[in-house]
């Protein structure tokens, strides 16, 4: 059993924190790795990027939206609960190289994938842009962490609400006009990476995505998250979760995230029910 | 001589089209009448040819003659002198190549039903609970890691405990008993079955850690430095292998491992009750003719399936699935396209999966395995329709741990290099044996390797490498 020692609601509520006690995997985790988390026996194994890691306290913290019953049951779990399996850290560590000037683009929960790469290369000497959005003002998270990570914060939302009007995008073009990025990190919905990634590669500045696909193992068995990068076969779960986002071929995957859409969406209905009792 | 003129006794079974929609075990198990009248037939042969058969060499003639004499809690003891895991051999062992392979009685007849009989046994032991757990030595205070909770690793715990040493079982998923909980569906091997063997174990004082994930969790040298003397690596093959032909990351194609693993280990037959979903095919077509490729189809029809296909290159004497799974699959209603080879998968617009471009085998000279290759028929092209594919060709060596322990050497294809006899691998302290030694193999297979390694790790512990 692993007990969530802290927890906070974010973006009005759909978005959750949760600090866990996991101290073996909170001793190896780096930045970029990825657990798999079960809520209670009937669960379903879960992927989610770690958002934070503490050693010297033992715990691992993910940032989640509530978007399916899976992390529903995450959210109905407080302080003192416990999820009955977490299992980490998997996954790649992000690559970091000094000394670079990166501008770090975060579109919704993503920005909580993205802190701590923007973080570790900021402590590894780099000069780091980052350019966060959301929808809305509400659904903004983690923007004191992220401009403290950052040695310039750029904010956007899509009505206006906040920061600037528009997409991440929008200032990512100008910055690339401007010349000097050697490279950019785009972690968020999918469609925001394929977008950055599209625009980067007519700059020719490398550009590295996180990827979330569908997984059971998370250890190179099932084969579920296989996506296609440079016309090649990858498993995101060992392989990944970071890749080259010019390389990666993100129709494939959206189609791919959509093949449970009615199995999730009836089990969600189903959950729905039970909470009203 | 008598023992001719009683019929190798059959086992009861579900019928075919009542378990074909539900995931109870097909086969019912014997009767104690039935258990005492096949044990009758063995004739307790001198220099039992059987007992040669066995890969764990169990006293076979020993515990059949005891359930001749109805004295099956004797029977059972006999098998646990070298057999931990009765239970699961007796429903998953390929006795025909094996054991009852090597009967006399088959040469003109029919062979004893051995593993029917061991099955009989190992159940009537745990519905009675009557034999004591064999007695564990003075403990040594020596500690050996064995990683995975597999057959090979069950083993290995189990004889090392039994010697007085501390054993600590580490499995990656959330439950013990690897390929038997994610791999072998429920109506061949019941989860509970499994369940109580581990828990055999653990009473016995082997202790369990599940969500450790050997290589990323903890890496192989930190076990070595919490203090561990050895470490026993029993981590299975565990990396699926695809066609590679165009079209493979469509919207319902799936490996074995994933469609079996959402079905066995997260139950995702029972969704929504349970939170896993699994593809519910109703055109299933299962690419491959061993084992895995029968778990797989039988699975697809209990889901619900209209029709379910068996693609494979090569003919029906070829399938590498043990005998009674064919014959179980057959009478279930599966289609067999034998010397049938897929080319390509055939999507809609939606990236979901419409069928498989096939194209027709025939068989040619010899290849290397000793079967007749399969050679293209030019122009034969047809399409296999489908809106579920299940890709069952086998296992490759998994790379997470390997990758994790530089000093491990490999063979050229990444499995661990361990020698045959004692499992030792040119790692110091390091055995290995099973799957990821040997590559995709059988149950019994990796409990042999199993034995083997625990005896070496067991004189290693005991007088040094």
């Amino acid at each position: 059993m692993f007990t969530i020692v802290n927890r906070e609601e974010m973006a009005g509520g759909t978005v959750i924190l949760n600090e866990i006690e996991a101290p073996r995997i909170a001793a190896k985790a780096r930045p970029g790795q990825f657990l798999i988390l079960k809520a209670n026996e009937n669960g379903e194994r879960i992927p989610l990027t770690m958002a934070e890691t503490d050693p010297e306290k033992g715990t691992v913290t993910v940032i989640y939206m509530v978007v399916g019953k899976s992390t529903e049951l995450f959210r109905r779990l407080g302080v003192g609960d416990a999820y009955q399996d977490v299992i980490g850290p998997l996954g790649q560590p992000t690559h970091i190289e000094p000394g670079k000037n990166v501008v770090c683009v975060g579109g919704g929960t993503g920005v909580a994938v993205l802190h701590p790469i923007a973080r570790g290369m900021k402590q590894a000497g780099c000069d780091v842009t980052s350019i966060i959005g959301s929808r809305n003002k509400d659904l903004l998270i983690l923007e004191d962490k992220m401009r403290l990570a950052s040695t310039d914060l750029h904010v956007c939302t899509d009505d206006g609400s906040y920061g600037r009007k528009g997409f991440v995008t929008e200032v990512l073009k100008e910055k690339l006009e401007a010349g000097g990025v050697d490279q950019v990190v785009a972690i968020g919905p999918v469609p925001m990476m394929k977008f950055v990634s599209l625009m980067t590669k007519e700059y020719g500045v490398p550009t590295m995505v996180s990827l979330n696909p569908i997984m059971i193992d998370g250890t190179g068995m099932c084969g579920g998250c296989r996506v296609t990068v440079g016309g090649e076969t990858k498993f995101g779960c060992v392989d990944g979760p970071e890749f080259d986002g010019h390389q990666v071929d993100f129709d494939e995957l959206i189609l791919r995230l959509r093949a449970y859409t009615e199995q999730e969406r009836c089990s969600h209905e189903l959950c729905k029910c039970e909470g009203r009792h | 001589m008598a023992v001719e003129k009683t019929p190798r006794q059959a086992m009861p079974e579900q019928p075919p089209l009542v378990r074909a929609r539900n995931f109870e075990e097909v086969p019912l198990g014997y009767t104690a009448e039935q258990a005492v009248a096949e044990a009758g037939r063995c004739l307790q042969c001198k220099n039992p040819a059987c007992v040669q058969g066995c890969p764990v060499n169990v006293d076979i003639p020993g515990f059949i003659k005891h359930i001749a004499a109805g004295e099956f809690d004797k029977a059972i003891g006999k098998i646990w002198e070298r057999n931990s895991l009765p239970a699961v051999c007796g429903r998953v062992c390929p006795q025909e190549i094996q054991c009852e392979g090597n009967c006399l009685l088959g040469r003109k007849g029919e062979a004893v039903a051995i593993g029917n009989l061991e099955r009989f046994a190992a159940d009537w032991e745990r519905r009675h609970h009557v034999c004591e757990l064999p007695s564990r030595d003075v403990a040594t205070g020596k500690r050996v890691a064995v990683v995975g909770s597999g057959p090979s690793s069950l083993t290995v715990a189990n004889d090392l405990i039994l010697k007085g040493h501390e054993v600590s079982l580490y499995e990656a998923f959330h439950k013990p008993g690897g390929v038997l909980v994610y791999g072998i569906p429920e109506f061949r091997l019941p989860k509970d079955i499994v369940g109580a063997e581990v828990a055999c174990l653990q009473a016995q004082g082997v202790s369990l850690e599940c969500d450790v994930v050997v290589g990323r969790t903890v890496t192989v040298d930190e076990l070595f430095e919490q203090g561990f003397n050895a470490v026993y690596l029993g981590v299975g093959a565990g990396l699926p292998k695809f066609m590679n032909i165009p079209g493979e990351n469509l919207v319902g194609v799936l490996s074995a491992n994933e469609y079996l693993t959402r079905a066995n280990l997260m139950k995702a037959y029972l969704f929504p009750e349970v939170d896993t979903p699994i593809p519910r095919g109703k055109r299933v077509a299962v690419l491959g003719g061993g084992n895995v490729a029968m778990d797989s189809a039988r699975t697809a029809m209990r889901l619900g399936a209209d029709k379910v296909s068996l693609v494979y290159r090569r003919s029906r004497e070829e399938m590498p699935a043990r005998k009674a799974e064919i014959h179980h699959a057959e009478e279930e209603g599966l289609d067999f396209q034998l010397l049938c080879n897929p080319v390509r998968y055939l999507g809609d617009d939606k990236g979901r999966l419409t069928g498989i471009e096939c194209i027709r085998m025939e068989l040619g000279e010899p290849d290397a395995s000793g079967r007749r290759r399969p050679v293209e028929v030019p122009g034969s092209e047809f399409t296999v329709e489908c809106d579920l594919a299940i890709v069952a060709i086998g296992s490759g060596a998994n790379p997470l741990l390997t990758r994790s322990t530089p000093d491990l050497p490999l063979n050229k294809w990444g499995y661990v290099t361990a020698n045959t006899d004692t499992g030792k691998t040119g790692k110091k302290g390091v055995w290995a044996g099973g799957d990821i030694v040997t590559g995709a193999a059988t149950v019994i297979l990796a409990m042999g390797a199993g034995r083997k390694a625990a005896d070496s790790i067991h004189e290693y512990l005991t007088w040094g490498w």
